[in-house]
């Protein structure tokens, strides 16, 4: 039996590995989500099979309820709350990760001494998961607007965390080396799920896609740590899997923003000296706007449309009106192209699945290194909703926080339609010269209605 | 070091490298999904959850391993079901509605 249960194991694994494959590819994309799952049904089925399982009640009961929340909570969530809900599911799953560890720890520590591999294993299992949990969870609360999206910084918030870290060392330290101590651990646990909390309240919104997919790698080491725990290579297995696609992720996030993971961190970006750079004078410089008819002439009469979505278009939910635009110009012979900047949104891919969800086919979205190119023979560009990630700034001016971020380059069209609420810089405070280039319109107004109107106009022409 | 962490690490730095090399070829546009889904294996911890909730533990231990397991299903059904709702959108050509 204990054969059987091993081999399924190494199967549900390979499973998973082939299931990640597949998903390299938006056309079979959902074959490979779903072959993850027929793993993970069967490592569970096995499981229940196990001779160490002896009562089942409990076990249906949490199965239940768990399955009728996930699935009650995938079928109703809205695309534009996918970051809240990924953000949730990293926390559960972290949190599951952590109270197998706590279990374990209880269980072992009536026969003191520990051994030291478990203690170690257990200790950082509690940590990572209980970090994976309070985070995620402060993360969902920014990301729904329960808590301010921007940064929280407090006084000595650096020294406290600090402190806690040191606090959590020193006692595993003695927990490992001596006995095991109820007290000392339920500070661990504790300490551990402040510490989710702090670590994500200084992060603002816009750097959520980096915060998102770390949480997601996190949950990913909880889960392998807890494999460690309970001595399960398939934990182990797929907890890496998922730790290091969280990394990548992490990584191509950062790289999108020419930021060090440790500067989205700690550094609380956005929250007064960091964007004081390029706020220069401004008043002396003019802008010209433009109505919806003036906007619908420059965007219907135009061979090539490149729009450039950002956080404007989901929080105004304007992706259904967009592809209405599509479809007309289209239906009048201009091409249209989406760029998309890999931090556009609030988690990685997050103006694609809004795309994708009003129907517009991903073969006309395009990554910042494909479209680049293409900018300096398009007649117009309209952004919809994104600030920072099309700013000049980011490569001509040396003292601007942003310099050396990889941009859109839409200053390099023939024009450009700026679609914006205000003239207020976005969320890093900086100021985009954009706004002020001769070839720029900028066009007033919340995302939605505007697209609508634009919708209404192109009609017309 | 004992055989069995030993063998653990292994596995550990190994699957790590196999993670990096099927992800690293996702493209940005799944990039959602990719992490939902992964997000629903990392649910794999309903393994030690069930171990927990249904061995011959005390009460305490049982209760803590009901929790983990609620918590791991809701990971787990709602990761899959979630990336599915979304990869189902993911179309080359507009659908007539």
């Amino acid at each position: 039996m204990t054969t059987i249960i091993e081999l399924s194991y190494i199967l549900a694994a390979s499973l998973f590995i082939i299931g990640l494959k597949y998903m390299s590819a938006p056309a079979s994309a959902r074959r490979g989500n779903l072959i993850g799952a027929i793993g993970m049904l069967l490592a569970i089925v096995v499981t229940l099979l196990d001779r160490q399982i002896v009562s089942f009640t409990w076990i249906i009961v949490g199965m239940v309820i768990g399955s009728a929340a996930g699935w009650a909570s995938a079928r109703y969530v809205k695309m534009t709350a996918m970051p809240q809900m990924v953000g949730l599911l990293n926390g559960f799953g972290g949190g599951a990760s952590a109270l197998v560890a706590v279990a374990e720890f209880l269980k072992l520590a009536k026969n003191p001494p520990l051994p030291m591999d478990s203690s170690i294993t257990i200790i950082l299992g509690v940590f990572i998961g209980g970090i994976t949990l309070t985070g995620s969870f402060m993360a969902y609360a920014k990301l729904e607007g329960l808590v301010s999206g921007s940064p929280i910084t407090f006084p000595l918030q650096k020294p406290l965390n600090a402190i806690l870290i040191l606090t959590i060392l020193a006692l595993s330290v003695y927990l490992v080396g001596w006995t095991p101590n109820m007290l000392f651990f339920w500070i661990i646990v504790a300490i551990s799920l402040i510490y989710g909390v702090l670590f994500v309240l200084p992060i603002g919104g816009a750097d959520m896609p980096v915060v998102i997919s770390l949480l997601n790698s996190f949950s990913g080491l909880a889960a392998c740590a807890a494999g460690f725990v309970v001595e399960n290579n398939v934990l182990i297995v797929s907890g890496s899997l998922v730790g290091a696609a969280g990394l990548i992720l992490t990584q191509i996030m950062c790289k999108a923003m020419n930021r060090s993971l440790t500067n989205v961190l700690f550094s609380a970006f956005g929250t007064g000296d960091s964007a004081a750079g390029a706020a220069g004078s401004t008043s002396d410089k003019t802008v010209r706007s433009v109505d919806s008819e003036e906007a619908a002439m420059v965007i219907g009469y135009a061979q090539t449309v490149i729009i450039v979505p950002g956080y404007g278009m989901a929080a105004a939910q304007a992706q259904h009106a967009v592809r209405e635009l599509t479809e007309l110009l289209q239906g009048r012979g201009v091409e249209v192209k989406f760029a998309i900047h890999p931090v556009a949104g609030r988690m990685p891919g997050h103006m694609n699945v809004l795309l994708a969800e009003a129907n517009v086919p991903y073969t006309l979205l395009h990554d910042m290194d494909d479209i680049n190119p293409e900018f300096p023979h398009t007649d117009v560009v309209l952004v919809i909703g994104a600030n920072d990630v099309v700013n000049p700034a980011a490569r001509n001016d040396k003292s601007s926080p942003i310099y050396g971020m990889p941009i859109l380059d839409v200053d390099k069209a023939r024009n450009v339609i700026m679609m914006k609420r205000s003239l207020n810089p976005g969320f890093a405070g900086i100021e985009n010269e954009l706004f002020y280039n001769p070839k720029t319109l900028m066009y007033f107004g919340s995302a939605k209605e505007k697209v609508q109107e634009l919708v209404a106009q192109v009609k017309k022409l | 070091m004992p055989e069995g962490l030993l063998i653990g690490i292994e596995v550990f730095v190994l699957a790590m490298f196999v993670g990096f090399e099927v992800i690293t070829k996702v493209p940005p546009t799944l990039h959602t999904p990719l992490m939902s889904g992964a997000n629903a294996i990392s649910g794999i911890a309903i393994i030690g959850a069930l171990l927990v909730a249904g061995g011959k533990n005390d009460l305490v231990d049982t209760i803590l391993g009901v929790i983990a397991v609620i918590f791991a299903m809701i990971n787990v059904v709602g990761g899959f079901m979630v990336t599915d709702r979304m990869l189902q959108m993911f179309k080359k050509k507009p659908t007539e509605k």
